[in-house]
């Protein structure tokens, strides 16, 4: 990218997209983030302060120190003029509100799922399915490893046919990127149903 | 999440106040996570000289540059940085780029075939 900064005029800003990736805590995020990111994923941290306390959704915390609840991107430039951003939900779904924007003008959203632990991932297929955002959902194998096949994660996580579901690797740039057009290539076709 | 505990976080929390004039909530509602910003370059004549932290920020988007990108980098929460934006829109300091508007019942399939492509070169 050296030298790239005097050669091109000052062009017009790119269009904007993103998809958010959410999941339970821990459940490879980032890692699906940094994979098929052009940037080391970036993060900010918003200070969860007394101005919110007011809201329901804060019920759950118990002290009411200072904390921060992160949220980690990654880029994705598609042209020059299109750009994808990748979001990664906070874990806790509570703290969603503090990011009301993240849902709204999203394209699709990749529910990432821990086979160890499928249910840490409920809330986020609850949060996606309710909004009528679509998503698919990636199974991330512990060290890149399937044990149980993607029916019977379908099956444990009682998800109606028409969402896919994919055995993935948060670590892999191919698989991670497999899992994005599978997304795209659903809204696709869910765009032609439409039209 | 992290829990930042003690006096940093409070100190934090008053330096924070600091830079949005003791505000907490943006004048406008034009900054998304992914609204583009950009510096005007060069300023507008009549525009109010920019604050140390302003000049930052307009540093870091003398080239079009999403606002959760800006935050990251200037290591400000979201909240803070757009608050700091609406002043600098306010002022002619910077111009301003909406997402690309996505509404789930007018899918735009051209879009969609435009990411699905750039997805399959990676």
């Amino acid at each position: 990218m050296a030298g790239s900064d005097t050669t091109v005029e000052a062009a017009a800003p790119p269009d904007t997209v993103k998809i958010l990736i959410a999941g339970g805590f821990g459940v490879g995020k980032t890692t699906m983030v940094g994979s098929v990111s052009e940037i080391a994923p970036l993060r900010t941290e918003e200070p969860l302060t007394a101005a919110g306390l007011g809201i329901d959704d804060l019920s759950g915390i118990e002290e009411k120190r200072a904390t921060t609840v992160a949220l980690d991107f990654g880029r994705i430039t598609i042209s020059r003029e299109l750009v994808l951003y990748l979001f990664g939900t906070p874990g806790q779904q509570r703290f969603w509100f503090m990011w009301n924007d993240l849902a709204i003008g999203a394209l699709g959203a990749v529910v990432l799922v821990d086979v160890r632990r499928p249910e840490s991932s409920f809330a986020a297929i609850d949060f996606f399915e309710r909004r009528g955002i679509p998503f698919v959902v990636g199974v991330n194998g512990f060290h890149g490893e399937h044990p149980y096949p993607a029916e019977e994660i379908r099956d444990a996580l009682a998800l109606p046919q028409h969402v896919r579901v994919l055995l993935c690797d948060a670590r892999k740039r191919e698989s991670c990127r497999d899992v994005l057009i599978t997304l795209i290539d659903q809204l696709i076709a869910d765009a032609r149903k439409a039209s | 999440m992290r829990e930042v505990g003690g006096d940093d976080s409070a100190g934090r929390l008053v330096r924070l106040f600091t830079l949005t004039g003791g505000r907490t909530r943006p004048s406008r509602a034009d900054f998304t996570l992914i609204t583009t910003v950009t510096a005007v370059d060069p300023p507008p004549e009549r525009a109010p000289r920019p604050q140390p932290e302003q000049t930052r920020i307009l540093r870091r988007c003398a080239r079009p540059i999403a606002v959760a990108e800006l935050a990251a980098h200037l290591d400000l929460p979201v909240s803070v940085v757009v608050i700091m934006l609406c002043d600098l829109l306010e002022a002619g300091l910077i111009t301003v780029h909406p997402p690309h508007p996505v509404t789930p019942r007018t899918p735009d399939l051209d879009l969609l075939q435009k990411v699905r492509d750039g997805l399959g070169r990676l």
